[in-house]
């Protein structure tokens, strides 16, 4: 089998998530887009050569319905023959969609293909595309269903995280994410995103607050508290018994902020990066997805981790560098907890909570993110994994060459 | 048609009269059933007919729904044969739709309950009307006996009323008043007593239309369907609702939400065929045949008298004494004055007595003013009750009742002083729930007179009565203790005397099952978790807690005096004891396995040093951490069941459906198995001793079966089979 090398990562900046996000006014098509012809022209890419773009979306509806991957591509103006597919793993689409990348190029499918993801999370609402799983008493019964917040929060419950703990996770994720961009660790991978008229529009993380302090956090109400109370708690409390009771822990402060964003990773062979003048800059050694018990939900990133070192026959320690997406402050807690990873290994520049978590793109963008990193540190080994809904969990592992 | 009948009046309004020939209420028999479409094809081909105005022939309401014991025969009559159980079970949402469809309007004219299949009925009529009258209950309880609505229920109520509130009514089998009916849009229209038909009749002469909501164009189910945006939050949240509150135990309301779930996506007829479906699904499972067989055959029946003595003639208490007027002496002058005995409420001083009286003057209170009871009415059940603290007053009583308290040189010297006033014939019965009966019967004069009539606390809530054979009791009291109880409106059950008698002994090895487990290490919390669980209404800690400890303290220490070297201790006694001896007595006291000076309750702290927890914070995310959780459960369930069979060997029970009713009303014990006399059953003899053979050895002789268990899955028998009520009889 061929390996797959990653030549180039690019994102859009991250903007709020709301009317008044600076990246309200842009379209999910035209972040996409953005994000391809930035491949294209930083690379001088043959996009006739690139035979697949895959795009992760979450919530694949309006305008970022109907394989808005395809549609991208032709936006772009691509070469006509670049095919597109959207996939969506949740919120672990963007990386997933790199995972597939790779796939196709170690596989042989494809020579060049880039991996990535789109959401446009002000326009096109979270949750707007439906979905059984809660819905439909089939499968929300024998699930024990409960909404993320809520499994977020028996995470912290039942592997015993104060309020306290995730907040001050949360502060120093905004400390390191403001840091980031002070020391212009991001410079390499993010391209302002231009309006209509090709002014840039934002050029930076929208939502990092760098005076962000424990006492500033600990005035928000916790989010799922009202939630929990209606009846969910008690569902989750029926498939943890051992739990007194869910304490509710996680408020907007530390979890990931709503964003609108998109990112691409371009992946191919050896052979085909030549071919087209391109430099490696890491090698993707592995990468995999896991199942794990739906209703905690976000916890899979600990067996997905091990299911995906035991294959390529490492051991936690061999990494150099993790990033595991911060979508609740727990979640990230309770998998150095497990793994028994310290703090300064993993998501040393920041994340979600600080910046932002743009569903379909966000696996993409952390993907870019680590990879700097190894080279700004001079490293060589990273881990890139998310949580995922519906208790799932995916991984990706990268070596600088 | 023997069950309908035709008036067509001068306007060509027909005036079907419903009325079963040979039943007191009208059921959706198999006759009506298949009478319905023939009705319809009247409605249809006769040009007389401009409308149709249906109402009940039977002053005792409109119909009480289907025939659960006929309907369950009827569906399954083809074994396995899923399509014939379809076809029989559409018969009646077949006929119902038929009936909306006719082309002609139909209005019922609601002059009597209408529960269930009887509501389902008027439901497939254009106009519903209702009398306004108190006894009159819209309903669909289904729920109640392990079913769901099948007759269209969960398909009109969603279009008619909104899922949320067709989902609320429906999961928890309530009933509304005419009223309360007419406020959530239920019925139309609510009119005086007498009045229905007139005004149905009107709604049809001032062009009534032929056609229901939903099959108006652009019909949209009110609030929004599933992928609706709002329609979807009713839906997350009903999920999440009906798992809390059912544990996920019952399949018949997982059933009746995928019913509403898928149904209301798709035309209704297809929604029926839906709700047809999961109907007979639900139909088929253990838990609905367990919960249809104890909680409403079994119950009808003892309800009229099964057990009862065949060759005592049946006796009315007119007037009842009841000595003690404490809790439980005060609910029972209460439930008896509301069933319209002449009742003496006797205490020791004239003030406790009169408190005694006060707790059926508040409660009759309430009930008027909810509009439930007249003015009138209250005022005559409560000039039922004396409370006095003369025992002359007795003179004249059927039956004594005494509820004094548990001791048995008082009860011994009420006995004597109230049997001194009673007539030859007359009945003493103790409601004591822990001497045994044949011990106290010794203070009488007249053995065979006395009885244990044991009542639940709160009396006027719990529908259970264990009556309680003394060795000497004969069989003339029996009959009188039965006829009073079934005056009362409650359920009988008769047990023979043993300690505990039937159901605080079966009870108490919950609790102890809880304690054991505490003393192994389990958390407090994981234990009542648990415990609730496995369809219990409270953990065992919890309700060790209301029980009172100290009470479960004595009981034990009474027990082991009695017994001297016979006794054999229970695991879990000793953090009993010690909970005890440091002052905490439970609930009573705001001191038990958990501090109730706050609200909600926490774990007493101190608990962690007393038992301190090594099992159960462990238990991970893994499907390993259910099976743990399932032997837990399997614990509580089997050590009662194993006590109940005991009983069984012993002789203190000897019905089958007296031991499932009696568990279930009496404590609680898991109403989705029907009882622990059909768990067992429905476990399978030979699976049931095998698991308990096993519990046996891993945890210790309290779990060890009787022989009768082990000869009985030798042999491949049921206690239902083996001691069939119908072969007792005879």
């Amino acid at each position: 089998m061929a390996d797959a090398y990653i030549y180039d990562a690019v994102r859009t900046p991250r903007g709020k998530g709301k009317k008044d996000g600076s990246l309200h006014e842009i379209t999910a098509l035209s972040l996409a887009g953005q994000v391809l012809e930035a491949l294209r022209d930083r690379n001088g890419l043959d996009t006739g050569k690139v035979d697949d773009v895959i795009l992760g979306v979450v919530s694949p509806v309006g305008e970022q319905g109907s394989d808005i991957a395809r549609t991208a591509v032709l936006a772009a103006g691509y070469d006509q023959r670049t095919a597109g597919f959207q996939l969506n793993r949740f919120c672990a689409s963007g990386l997933e969609a790199v995972n597939v990348a790779a796939a196709k190029v170690k596989s042989g499918e494809a020579g060049m293909a880039i991996g990535g993801g789109v959401e446009a999370m002000s326009r096109v609402p979270m949750g707007s595309d439906g979905g059984a799983w809660p819905t439909d008493p089939s499968s929300a019964f024998p699930t024990y269903f409960v909404p993320q917040g809520v499994s977020a929060d028996m995470i912290a419950t039942k592997y015993g995280f104060t309020r306290d703990d995730v907040d001050a996770y949360a502060v120093e994720s905004h400390k390191r994410a403001a840091r980031s961009w002070a020391e212009g660790r991001f410079n390499k991978s993010v391209v302002p995103t231009k309006n209509q008229l090709g002014l840039v529009q934002l050029d930076r993380d929208e939502t990092v607050r760098p005076n962000t302090d424990m006492q500033t956090l600990a005035g928000l109400n916790a989010s799922f508290e009202m939630m929990g109370g209606m009846g969910f708690d008690a569902v989750i409390n029926q498939r943890y018994p051992e739990v007194a009771a869910v304490r509710h822990v996680h408020t907007p402060g530390n979890s990931s902020g709503i964003v609108d964003g998109a990112a691409g990773v371009l992946i191919g062979t050896k052979e085909m990066g030549e071919a087209l003048g391109l430099k490696p800059r890491a090698r993707i050694l592995g990468g995999a997805s896991i199942g794990s018990e739906p209703s905690i939900m976000l916890t899979g990133p600990e067996p997905v981790t091990r299911k995906l070192l035991a294959k390529l026959g490492m051991e936690p320690g061999d990494i150099d560098l993790y990033e595991l997406n911060e979508a609740f402050a727990a979640v990230v807690l309770r998998y150095m907890q497990a793994l028994d990873i310290p703090h300064d290994k993993i998501n040393v520049c920041g994340g979600a909570i600080a910046m932002g978590h743009p569903l379909g793109a966000t696996g993409a963008m952390i993907l870019g993110t680590v990879l700097d990193e190894l080279e700004r540190s001079g490293k060589s080994t990273a881990l890139a994994t998310l949580c995922i809904g519906g208790g799932m969990g995916t991984a990706t592992v990268i070596e600088r060459v | 048609m023997e069950n309908f009948k035709i008036d067509i009046d001068a306007d060509g309004v027909a005036l079907v009269t419903f009325d079963v020939p040979g039943r007191s209420m009208n059921t959706l028999t198999g006759s009506v059933i298949a009478e319905i479409p023939t009705l319809v094809e009247k409605i249809k081909s006769d040009d007389a007919i401009k409308g149709v105005v249906i109402t009940s022939g039977k002053p005792s309401g409109f119909c009480a729904g289907a025939d659960l014991g006929d309907m369950a025969s009827g569906m399954l009559a083809g074994g396995g044969d899923l399509q014939k159980a379809f076809d029989t079970g559409w018969a009646l949402n077949g006929a119902f739709r038929a009936l909306e469809t006719s082309g002609k309007p139909v209005a019922a004219a609601i002059n009597g309950l209408a529960l269930g299949g009887g509501l389902e009925f008027t439901l497939a009529c254009h106009y519903r009307v209702v009398e306004n009258d108190p006894k009159i209950q819209l309903g669909l309880p289904e729920i109640k006996v392990g079913l769901f609505p099948g007759g269209g229920g969960t398909q009109r109520l969603t279009r008619l009323i909104g899922v949320q509130n067709a989902l609320m009514q429906m999961a928890e089998g309530k009933s509304w008043r005419p009223n309360d009916a007419k406020g959530a849009g239920v019925v139309h229209e609510v009119v005086e007593k007498g009045q229905s038909v007139e005004a149905a009749k009107a709604w049809i002469k001032n062009g009534g239309k032929a056609v229901q909501p939903w099959d108006d164009k652009g019909f949209k189910i009110p609030g929004g369907g599933p992928y609706h945006p709002a329609g979807a939050q009713v839906f997350i949240m009903g999920n999440a609702i009906l798992r809390k509150q059912s544990y996920g135990n019952y399949p018949a309301v997982l059933n009746m939400m995928k019913a509403v779930y898928e149904g209301v996506q798709v035309p209704i007829e297809a929604g029926l065929r839906i709700e047809t479906r999961y109907f007979i699904k639900t139909l088929m499972t253990p838990q609905a045949q367990a919960m249809i067989r104890s909680l409403f055959l079994s119950k009808q029946e003892l309800d009229k008298g099964a057990v009862r003595p065949a060759g005592v003639p049946k006796s009315d208490p007119k007037k009842v004494t009841v000595i003690g007027a404490g809790m439980m002496g005060a609910g029972i002058a209460y439930v008896q004055a509301m069933a319209g005995i002449e009742t003496i409420l006797i205490d020791q001083s004239q003030e406790a007595a009169d408190k005694g009286k006060q707790y059926a003057v508040d409660l009759i209170q309430k009930r008027v003013s909810r509009g439930h009871m007249t003015q009138d009415k209250a005022d005559a059940v409560l000039g039922l009750i004396t409370a006095t603290t003369d025992y002359d007053l007795i003179k004249g009583s059927d039956l004594v009742i005494e509820a004094v308290f548990e001791n048995r040189e008082i009860k011994a010297a009420v006995t004597k002083n109230a049997e001194a006033q009673l007539a030859k014939g007359a009945v003493f019965g103790s409601n004591t729930s822990t001497l045994p009966i044949t011990g106290l019967a010794e203070a009488s004069v007249r053995p065979e007179d006395f009885i244990g009539i044991h009542f639940f606390s709160p009396v006027d809530k719990m529908m259970l009565v264990e009556i309680i054979m003394g060795e000497k009791t004969g069989d003339e009291a029996l009959a009188k203790a039965l006829d009073y109880v079934l005056k009362i409106k409650k359920t009988p059950i008769v047990v023979n005397d043993s300690r505990g008698f039937y159901t605080s002994r079966c009870f108490s090895t919950f609790l102890m099952e809880g304690m054991a487990m505490l003393e192994e290490g389990y958390s407090p919390v994981l234990i009542d978790n648990v415990g609730r669980m496995t369809g219990m209404p409270r953990g065992p800690l919890e309700m060790h807690d209301d029980v009172a400890l100290d009470l479960s303290y004595k009981i034990a220490k009474q027990t082991r005096e009695d017994l001297g070297d016979k006794y054999v201790p229970t695991e879990g006694e000793q953090i009993v004891a010690t909970m005890v001896e440091q002052g905490r007595y439970g609930r009573k006291n705001g001191k038990g396995f958990y501090d109730y000076d706050q609200k909600p309750k926490v774990i007493w702290p101190g608990l962690a040093e007393l038992a301190p927890t090594t099992k159960g914070a462990e238990f991970g995310e893994g499907p390993e951490a259910l099976a743990a959780v399932d032997e837990l459960k399997t614990r509580l369930l089997y050590r009662q069941a194993v006590e109940v069979a005991r009983c069984w060997e012993e002789g203190v029970i000897d019905d089958p459906r007296e031991g499932d009713l009696g568990a279930i009303l009496g404590w609680g014990f898991a109403p989705w198995t029907g009882g622990p006399i059909t768990f067992i059953d429905q476990t399978g003899l030979k699976a049931f001793v095998a698991k308990a053979d096993e519990l046996t050895a891993k945890y210790g002789d309290r779990f060890k079966v009787p022989q009768l268990l082990r000869d009985m899955a030798e042999k491949n028998e049921t206690f239902y089979g083996r001691f069939a009520p119908e072969k007792k009889a005879a």
